[in-house]
């Protein structure tokens, strides 16, 4: 259930912000940063406004108003999930019995072993129809405590009556502009997660995984075993 | 079995009335203090009602950051030149002496200020950052009255919940709550970086509110309205930008 409201808001997200970025396609560090100032990249797009020199003799549809207020309800409700999703997994346990690597698989070689029988293309075992591998286990968990919080901060960050309260958000950052930068490229990163993640349920059986998913049952294919 | 899912039935309806009720009690609490913004209807208003009353619970006091001097933009963006304007025109031609503030609505004493008036408050400077919507921010120190000190001499009703502001420039009007409004940092700016408020950047008059984004930051106002109530300011919405789609509270 949190799965799948988390894929609805990050998609939400993904495109709404892609649609603010596009109103001001150049990135910044420090503090401040304007088209007076010198961009530390600057993504080959057309900007939706005007007063952007992008190169190109064209200014795309303005979207930011929704786009913005979109953005930050389905940031409300990925946050709710997640809170939810958290507790709830610290409380029954899926947090250390599945998430946490178990104490044998905290070594290279059992990393190594799951890469090698990925880049080998074993097909997946019986134990990989309940489980998840140390390799999953870590990219999760990552994602979970490390992208998900940094990608809140920096939104937080961005924010000018948040940083009245907690100036501190900010300037740990290197400042406000600092703060959209690692927003874009966590965003990226998330991305990137999805992507792989999305290859592998589909290399792996994207039926059974699918159904295994809705019934929370796993399932060990047939044409598999 | 069969009792199990009586049980659980039975905990569910408790559960949901309660929740309902709990829900209900929250929303009236929010209206009590202030936590629902003039834009909260339509698909957006529950993400803008959070947002909203999460900001005011936990920065209705607190300060916008201010930079050190060193930190000012050398070349700040002005994201515009002049309203183009006949009625504008004819008050820059003329050096702005006719200007006119008008403060009225729910105030004791209704007031019509010239820029000379409003010099003569106690002035305050303040070196914040403007950022946009759109992303991109400067810093720059700006002079001026704060907004509470003329509200003061002009009484505000205890009623009072919001402050309207209008432009010259017809389509540009806005409207900050009592929080806002009484806040130490927003000004009634005249002045940016040691000389007058220049024209593009809002010259002679910009209501400038630092803890929100560039756009609550209204240039050329000549007209100030303290209300109980945004229903009856445009669509009811709160200012002009939610009826262009643009949120009312712009604190994120």
């Amino acid at each position: 259930m949190t799965h799948w409201l988390t894929v609805v808001c990050f998609v939400l997200l993904l495109v709404t912000g892609a649609e603010i970025v596009i109103s001001h396609p150049r990135f910044y560090w420090g503090e401040v940063g304007n088209v007076m100032t010198r961009p530390l990249f600057t993504l080959p797009i057309p900007a939706s406004r005007d007063t952007v020199p992008t190169g190109y003799h064209f200014v795309m549809p303005d979207q930011n108003g929704w786009s913005r207020y979109l953005h930050f309800q389905a940031a409300w409700l990925a946050v709710l999930t997640g809170l939810f999703y958290g507790v709830s997994s610290l409380w029954n346990g899926h947090f250390r019995r599945d998430l946490l690597p178990a104490r044998a698989d905290r070594t290279v070689r059992a990393f190594w072993n799951v890469i090698a029988s990925y880049v080998r293309r074993v097909p997946a075992g019986d134990a990989d129809a309940h489980s998840y591998n140390p390799v999953q286990r870590v990219a999760y968990l990552s994602v979970i405590l490390v992208l998900f919080p940094l990608v809140i901060w920096t939104g937080l960050a961005m924010s000018p009556a948040f940083t009245s309260a907690v100036p501190v958000a900010a300037s740990a950052l290197g400042g406000r502009q600092s703060a959209r930068t690692i927003h874009f490229f966590v965003s990226g990163a998330l991305l990137l997660f999805v992507v792989v993640h999305v290859a592998m349920v589909m290399v792996s059986g994207f039926k059974s995984r699918m159904r295994a998913m809705v019934t929370g049952r796993g399932v060990v294919d047939k044409e598999r075993v | 079995m069969k009792n199990m899912s009586r049980r659980k039935l039975v905990m569910t309806g408790f559960a949901a009335t309660a929740g309902l009720a709990g829900a209900g009690v929250a929303v009236r609490l929010a209206e009590r203090y202030g936590l629902i913004p003039p834009d909260h209807g339509g698909l957006y208003g529950p993400g803008e009602t959070l947002t909203y009353a999460a900001q005011r619970l936990l920065t209705s006091h607190s300060l916008a950051r201010e930079f050190p001097r060193s930190m000012i933009s050398k070349d700040p963006f002005a994201n515009a030149t002049a309203p183009a304007n006949a009625l504008f025109k004819q008050h820059q031609a003329n050096g702005f002496q006719e200007w006119r503030l008008m403060i009225d609505g729910m105030v004791a004493h209704p007031m019509s200020l010239s820029l000379a008036d409003l010099k003569a408050f106690p002035v305050r400077n303040q070196i914040t950052e403007v950022a946009c919507e759109e992303g991109w921010s400067y810093i720059a120190e700006w002079i001026g009255t704060p907004l509470a000190e003329v509200l003061h001499v002009a009484g505000v009703l205890p009623q009072a919940r919001y402050i309207a502001y209008f432009s010259i420039d017809k389509d540009w009007w806005d409207s900050i709550d009592m929080a806002d409004a009484l806040h130490p940092q927003t000004l009634l700016t005249l002045g940016m970086n040691d000389g007058d408020l220049p024209v593009p950047f809002g010259g002679p008059l910009r209501l400038r509110v630092p803890r929100q984004l560039g756009y609550k930051s209204v240039k050329y106002v000549t007209h100030l309205t303290v209300t109980d109530s945004m229903k009856n300011f445009g669509k009811g919405l709160g200012s002009a930008s939610p009826e262009g789609g643009y949120a009312w509270y712009a604190g994120i």
